[in-house]
């Protein structure tokens, strides 16, 4: 089902997120997979996360569907030239796939095989465009399809952006483009992610505000030093740090769960990525009221 | 010695629609070997901007747009003229108009596409690059350029790995289009980032031999040869 019929539905629409293995051992991924079944409405499957290399998206995204789960195909710039993202997406379509996000990337320095070439032949905005190009019977340069796809499109953001100007004007490109939902970076700071909503008022289409379920005070110190707009208060690495290890899944499940009825009301959905704590996405859900 | 072409007309246009007063650059040097900068070059240029009702309100030639003295040198004596314009027409290669750029405060267009550069990519002693992509693109980035400067030749604004202005690729590296964005900004051009650009067309890249052969150095070339066999 597509994620567009949920949102016109009025749902408060819940995703979550899993990454494939480097390799081809799927059975620990699919019983993640498996915890956040009924639980959420559908799971993105990550694209070469991190730009390491690993088992890839679609496939994965075809055996959840065969589960029953519904998947959200991440689709990026970084490995693919136009012609196999546009060839991809009819892939995915044929393979049930209904939920695309398309991002731009990493880079590939940021993985483990840095040397190897970057493409970014598109990006993220003409990704979306080509794939709307693709649901309206036609390819990138105009040629006619023989049998298009129907999709539902994602683009992401990122609230703490700074300047948010850019972010603001780059999600109107990506609207444009063909997004009809976003999905934003992770969110901790209640403030700066209403100040984001309101700037993004004009952008009429669903926002999910991105949860990452905090693992300990290090990965929040981690993410302020290094990962792009997102901001830990220091409140909430106070409580991951005075907690003890057993105690620490507990304190994120109450962090996250509480962000989220904060942020409830503000957006159309919620993204959750537990980065490997898919057991304790329904713990957050319930705690959250979500279910 | 580099290859440029003449932007089609209409392109040119659309960059001064906005623009009364205009002032013109042509480079000496390689473009007017290939017969798109010199003064044949800028004279064209000023003649067609009057016929579609701009007033031109100076222009120079200089040997070679690349070189940081002689532009010093020469947008020193026009700065009355160049600041009475709105903005600047350069007629030169990708890293011409950057140097232009990089050295007024006014938005900069380029005249020409940048084809093909055979090596020489000029003596302008910055870190701009010219990547030669035959597109140039530098009137909508605001003189600076997206495709040699973000290691994602990214076109329509930065990607989520931008993080106060730097780039995630390397955290000393500026993020091409942080500085884009402040340099629209400056100029009063934010606007162009509310266009959706389309992907790159990377065929520009490989301009037909005919192309290459036609400016003057191998012309001259051809002749010294005869000389020798006589």
């Amino acid at each position: 089902m597509k994620l567009s019929e949920l949102f016109n539905k009025g749902k408060f629409v819940i995703t979550s997120e899993i990454g494939p293995p480097k390799g081809t051992n799927i059975e620990p991924l699919l019983k993640e997979a498996e915890e956040l079944k009924g639980k959420v409405d559908a799971i993105n499957v990550t694209d070469l996360q991190s730009s390491v290399m690993r088992l890839g998206s679609l496939a994965v995204c075809r055996l959840l569907k065969e589960r029953g789960i519904e998947p959200v195909f991440q689709i990026t710039c970084r490995d693919r030239n136009r012609l196999a993202l546009q060839s991809d997406l009819l892939s995915a379509y044929v393979l049930g796939i209904e939920n695309v996000l398309c991002l731009t990337g990493d880079h590939n320095v940021l993985g483990d095989d840095p040397q190897s070439k970057p493409v970014f032949d598109l990006d993220s905005v003409n990704l979306l465009r080509a794939a709307k190009g693709l649901m309206e019977g036609k390819d990138m340069v105009g040629n006619k399809l023989d049998g298009s796809p129907d999709f539902c499109l994602g683009a992401v953001a990122n609230p703490g952006a700074d300047p948010l100007e850019p972010q603001v004007i780059k999600m109107e490109l990506k609207v444009e483009a063909g997004a009809q939902f976003f999905q934003t970076q992770a969110v901790y700071d209640v403030k700066k992610f209403e100040q984001f909503i309101r700037a993004t008022e004009h952008i009429k289409v669903p926002k999910m505000v991105g949860i990452v379920l905090l693992k300990s005070a290090g990965m929040a110190r981690f993410m302020n030093a290094n990962v792009s707009g997102v901001f830990v208060p220091e409140k909430l690495i106070k409580i991951m740090a005075s907690a003890s290890k057993e105690e620490r899944p507990k304190k994120s499940v109450e962090i996250a769960a509480s962000l989220i009825k904060e942020l409830k009301g503000m957006c159309q959905g919620v993204h959750i990525m537990p980065l490997g704590w898919d057991k304790y996405v329904p713990d957050v859900l319930e705690k959250a009221g979500l279910i | 010695m580099l290859v440029s072409e003449r932007k089609p007309w209409e392109e040119i246009l659309s960059y001064v629609a906005q623009d009364k007063n205009i002032f013109l650059v042509a480079c000496g040097g390689c473009s007017e070997a290939c017969q798109t900068g010199g003064e044949k070059g800028v004279r064209e240029l000023k003649e067609k901007l009057e016929q579609a009702g701009k007033k031109v309100t100076g222009y120079f030639v200089v040997d070679f747009a690349c070189n940081k003295v002689l532009v010093g040198l020469k947008l020193k004596r026009y700065l009355s003229n160049i600041y009475s314009a709105d903005s600047i027409v350069v007629s030169a290669c990708g890293i011409g108009v950057q140097a232009i750029s990089n050295m007024v405060n006014l938005p900069v267009h380029p005249a020409d596409n940048t084809i093909y550069m055979g090596g020489f990519s000029g003596v302008w002693p910055g870190e701009e690059r010219c990547l030669q992509c035959g597109d140039c693109k530098l009137d909508i980035t605001g003189g600076i350029c997206p495709y040699a400067n973000c290691p994602k030749n990214l076109i329509n604004g930065a990607c989520g790995g931008s993080d106060k202005g730097k780039c995630e690729v390397d955290p000393d590296k500026d993020c091409a289009w942080a500085k884009i964005y402040e340099r629209l900004k400056e100029i009063g051009k934010i606007e162009n980032l509310r266009k959706i650009n389309p992907p790159r067309n990377w065929n520009l890249m490989q301009p037909p031999a005919s192309r290459k052969k036609s400016i003057f150095w191998a012309l001259e070339f051809e002749e010294e040869e005869k000389e020798v066999v006589k």
